[in-house]
């Protein structure tokens, strides 16, 4: 389980996070959705030691995110964030391995191999395990870095804004994928998304942020109501049964 | 391993080649065969063997080094004479010449190391203040950085009736290599076999400071000792032979586009790439306006900017 209690970031006067209590079950895909400048990014750096909290506490599996060495941590947790610009010219292929570092430091056993393998595989990235990442498209170096991520084998796998620079097709194929990576190998996935149908298609657990806050966590059919998104997006919007799935109407 | 023999057979070749060209005539079968006389062997042994050795030494020391920087800045384009090191080395070695003249070479060194170490620190440090909009914009902040510290340290050395030696730091020449005078150089190389040892933590933190936290890497330990070793290998060199312009940021470069930057393979190979330019470049100055000799410096400079002009449009078509 990921836990926070009173977790705030402050940069000078700006609070960006006010005091978050969270619970995020172990298990299934979590969604934590929310306007520009609510936190959610923040949030997820902070549980991944990625920025240091002003205040409060984050356990991940009970350990002190702040107090746990971070290569111990890196074993129970991978972070994918948004703004990725990885400027080396690495294959497909070593970047998964490198994925591997928590356990391996760099000489990959056998056991090692058969994770990235697996990855690669998963992400069907096998033609492409020679290219360098520097020479693919965008949303091919957006599943390579996801292998990456599934190749660290932890626990907990936390992504913020996966589906940013995917078009329809890929963006769904993503959320297709996380949501197997939840089902068929049991990681926790936790994702930050902007597009509230993909929450709601995929998600077990939607976290609804505001102003810093969490103003609502719960199953899909909880928070797509047309009120709750009233109250996170200040919009007026129309809600739809589509295929068994709550399916928010915001264009008009 | 096809092209690491080819690596070999050419740094093999430059090797000989390198013993056997200068003023003083020296034969290969002689040597080979013992029946040298004691002038050619006291040639070979005093000036020529010291100078290859040199050359390969700081050919690996400084081709590895800009290797290093470019991994852990993230930028293509600096080195240390792009990023103020090389400036902050020849600022300290003045400084030694000017308070402790009769310090030991070790210890110039030293302090020359330290002085690199801040020049560094203090790119980095206007690095992290400066939008970094253009992958160009790296080593312009470098490179009027060692403008900065350059003129500070010609002043301080016209004042102080330095230039000479100044210029001696400056402009890399192997011909005052001897026996004797060279050695500093094993610094270089051991330094470059530390910077395989870690090559998996470099390369990790050379995909930047988040991807290598959530892979468990102390980056701000890593960025630390791998800076320190590319300080270290610019006090090392600047201190015997001067520095040599382009090589740190070629055969980096060059190596990269033909095999990426996987530290743990392509290292070796940029270590035998740099020793073989700095021999290339050395012998063309000895031969090119014979029997007089050009630095190797002005040879680097003529014949790295020119690739680096290559490889800059290569780039640049390739991104677009």
């Amino acid at each position: 389980m990921i836990e926070t209690s009173g977790v705030t970031k402050a940069y000078g006067d700006a609070v960006v996070l006010d005091g978050v209590d969270l619970k995020i079950p172990t298990g299934g895909l979590t969604s934590i959705i929310g306007p520009n400048g609510a936190g959610k990014s923040t949030l997820l750096s902070i549980i991944s030691r990625l920025t240091p909290m002003t205040s409060g506490s984050a356990w991940v599996d009970g350990l002190d995110v702040s107090r746990t060495p971070t290569d111990q941590l890196a074993r129970r947790l991978a972070i994918l964030r948004q703004e990725n610009h990885i400027a080396a010219r690495v294959t497909v292929r070593d970047l998964v391995s490198f994925g591997r570092y928590p356990h391996s430091r760099g000489r990959l056993t056998f056991e090692d191999r058969a994770h990235v393998d697996q990855a690669l595989r998963f992400l069907e990235l096998e033609p492409l395990a020679d290219r360098f990442i520097d020479e693919m498209s965008g949303g091919q170096r957006q599943r390579a870095y996801v292998a990456m991520v599934l190749a660290q084998d932890t626990d907990y796998v936390l992504l913020d804004e996966p589906l940013n620079n995917l078009d329809m097709k890929h963006s769904a194929a993503m959320m297709r994928l996380l949501r197997r990576a939840a089902d068929e190998l049991g990681r926790t996935v936790v994702v930050v998304l902007h597009d509230v149908n993909f929450a709601s298609c995929y998600s077990d657990c939607i976290v609804a942020m505001r102003d810093g806050r969490v103003r609502r966590s719960g199953p899909p059919e909880e928070i797509v109501q047309p009120e709750v998104i009233r109250e996170i997006y200040d919009l007026d919007v129309t809600v739809h049964e589509i295929e068994g799935h709550r399916t928010v109407f915001f264009y008009r | 391993m096809k092209p690491a023999l080819i690596a070999g057979a050419f740094l093999a070749s430059l090797f000989a080649l390198s013993l056997l060209v200068g003023v003083s005539p020296l034969s290969a079968v002689d040597v080979l065969t013992f029946r040298a006389d004691s002038n050619a062997v006291l040639v070979l042994v005093e000036s020529r063997l010291p100078r290859t050795l040199a050359l390969i030494l700081a050919g690996v020391g400084l081709a590895v080094a800009g290797l290093i920087m470019q991994i852990l800045v993230r930028n293509r384009f600096v080195e240390p004479s792009t990023a103020g090191t090389v400036e902050s080395a020849s600022l300290g070695m003045l400084v030694m010449a000017l308070f402790a003249p009769a310090a030991p070479v070790f210890a110039k060194t030293a302090a020359s190391t330290l002085f690199a170490l801040a020049g560094t620190a203090l790119f980095l440090r206007l690095l992290s203040m400066a939008p970094l909009r253009s992958p160009l914009t790296p080593p312009l902040i470098g490179l009027t950085l060692g403008g900065v510290i350059g003129s500070a340290t010609t002043f301080l050395a016209y004042r102080f009736d330095l230039l000479q030696s100044l210029s001696a730091w400056t402009t890399g020449d192997f011909s005052v290599v001897l026996r004797g005078r060279y050695e500093l150089l094993w610094l270089a190389l051991a330094l470059a076999v530390a910077g395989y040892a870690i090559a998996d933590r470099l390369t990790v933190a050379g995909l930047g400071d988040d991807v290598a936290t959530s892979l468990g890497l102390k980056h701000a330990h890593v960025m630390a000792g791998g800076l320190a070793i590319v300080a270290m290998i610019t006090a090392a060199t600047v201190s015997t032979i001067g520095s040599i312009p382009f090589l740190g940021l070629i055969v980096p470069n060059v190596v990269s586009l033909a095999m990426g930057d996987n530290l743990r393979r392509t290292l070796p190979f940029v270590a035998a790439f740099g020793a073989v330019f700095t021999l290339a470049c050395d012998v063309a100055g000895r031969l090119a306006n014979f029997p007089f000799e050009i630095p190797i410096g002005v040879v680097a400079g003529a014949l790295g900017s020119g690739l680096f002009l290559v490889l800059l449009l290569r780039r640049r078509a390739r991104n677009a």
